[in-house]
């Protein structure tokens, strides 16, 4: 536990010291999120039908620009080496990379989110619940995304090949994620939806932790 | 007589083997082909609702439950060699990954062949339709990390690794049915009830699985053959396999 905040803490002292690389995932999630509307035309019914998904989309590409970052500064530095074969576990310090990465990238999406949501048009409940829904799926884009950016560590063409790993992976958060925004549009209840995308953390919660070490032990092998 | 099984997860013991399945599986696969095709177009009458063009299904049906059989198999082979460090096993899933991309393809292309006639439309975005595609890019992701990797020990617990993230993926396609319900109709043959269809028709499905198995096999078997030859050429039994040949 005591690795888990240490290393928790030293990830966000990183972040906060480097405020271009957060702040450049979130307006690249806002400017993806505003291209649409230029590209599909302003009509405000259309907009609301694809809001969430054009949401969901923008929050998986920003997501995926910000994975590759996870580990390959530690990675070319030698810290990584330590964190192997520090006493503590690698899975908590791999859970606080994790967490950090979330805190980081996902939350600021998911605040952010709303605002989207208004220039689409969507009603206030919609938006509560796209919140609700970023807020649970998120976490799932950094759990899952750890262990593909541990498999691309160190591997030509990391970046392209990074999509093609964990973009299939992320299909379930997608569907359910956009799926309860869309649910709650037409007037049926979302809560199903948000019960599958919170059954989907729980199993990445599992997954993604142990393929990510799994993948860093054979990186660093 | 100790008859050793695991003395043929060495590749130079198992590597004659496999030459010599290879044919039985390739004549096998060839037999049960033409009689499957000779069924479907000769035998099978003429459904009621769909016509002629209801016949793709004998291609159709036995690809797309290979594409997700050959993913478990192949996960299945990749999790048996992280555990393990065999290193044939990481060989077979390299060797089975193509053949189950190709059924994956054949799969999508001959639903969207039956569904221009059927449903009046190429494709739609149908809950199977879409897992089935997912799964496609599934393959396509463990076959392009395992060339990204140049050391192939490291390629083969990678693409392991991914593997079984992605297996977690085949149920959820198979569910799927259940859980969207979509334009698609519900799985063809199922085992507890009676089948909705004509019994000519069932076995020049299951004829035609029977082959794609087969065919799976024998092909697999020569890819692995062939991977055997290019990580293990440096080898002392190569070579004088090579200097006898």
């Amino acid at each position: 536990m005591t690795g888990f905040l240490a290393v928790l803490r030293r990830e966000l002292q990183v972040a906060l010291r480097r405020k271009g690389d957060v702040l450049n995932v979130l307006v690249f999630f806002v400017v993806v999120a505003s291209l649409f509307p230029l590209g599909v035309g302003p009509e405000p019914n259309q907009l609301r039908a694809m809001a969430a998904g054009v949401v969901w989309i923008a929050a998986l590409l920003a997501a995926l620009l910000s994975l590759p970052r996870l580990f390959a500064a530690d990675h070319v530095d030698g810290t990584l080496e330590q964190m192997l074969v520090a006493p503590q576990p690698l899975a908590s310090i791999v859970l606080a990379k994790i967490a950090a990465h979330w805190l980081t990238t996902g939350l600021p999406l998911a605040i952010a989110a709303p605002l989207i949501g208004l220039q689409y048009d969507l009603p206030a409940d919609a938006l509560a619940i796209l919140l609700a829904s970023l807020l649970i799926g998120t976490p799932v884009l950094s759990l899952l995304g750890a262990a593909g950016a541990a498999l691309t560590l160190g591997v030509r063409g990391g970046g392209a090949l990074l999509g093609l790993l964990v973009l299939p992976l992320f299909v379930p958060v997608l569907v359910f994620g956009a799926g309860a925004v869309t649910a709650s549009l037409i007037g049926i209840n979302p809560s199903a939806h948000l019960s599958l995308l919170g059954a989907f953390l729980a199993v990445s919660s599992i997954v993604g932790p142990w393929a990510a070490c799994a993948a860093l032990r054979v990186a660093l092998d | 007589m100790n008859f050793d099984l695991f003395r043929f997860a060495a590749p130079q013991a198992f590597f004659p083997v496999a030459g010599k399945l290879i044919p039985w599986f390739s004549v096998i696969a060839g037999v049960l082909a033409l009689a499957g095709l000779y069924v479907a177009f000769f035998v099978a009458p003429t459904d009621a609702t769909q016509g002629e063009a209801y016949r793709i299904i004998f291609i159709h049906v036995p690809a797309a439950w290979m594409s997700m059989f050959l993913y478990l198999v192949m996960a299945g082979w990749a999790g048996f060699g992280l555990a393990f460090h065999t290193r044939l096993s990481g060989m077979m899933a390299s060797a089975i990954a193509p053949t189950g991309a190709m059924f994956t393809f054949v799969a999508l292309w001959t639903g969207a062949l039956w569904g221009k006639p059927t449903w009046g439309t190429y494709w739609v975005w149908d809950a199977r339709l879409t897992s089935e595609l997912i799964l496609l890019f599934l393959y396509l992701g463990f076959i392009a990390l395992k060339s990204a990797i140049a050391d192939p020990v490291r390629a083969d617990r990678a693409g392991a690794i991914l593997a079984l993230v992605g297996a977690v993926n085949v149920p959820i396609i198979y569910f799927s049915v259940q859980w969207w319900n979509t334009l698609h109709q519900g799985a063809s043959v199922s085992l507890t009830r009676a089948p909705s269809m004509a019994a000519t028709m069932l076995i020049g499905m299951l004829l035609m699985a029977l082959a794609a198995w087969m065919y799976s096999i024998a092909a697999s078997l020569a890819r692995l053959r062939a991977i055997i030859r290019e990580r293990e050429r440096d080898t002392e039994w190569l070579r004088m396999q090579r200097a006898a040949a």
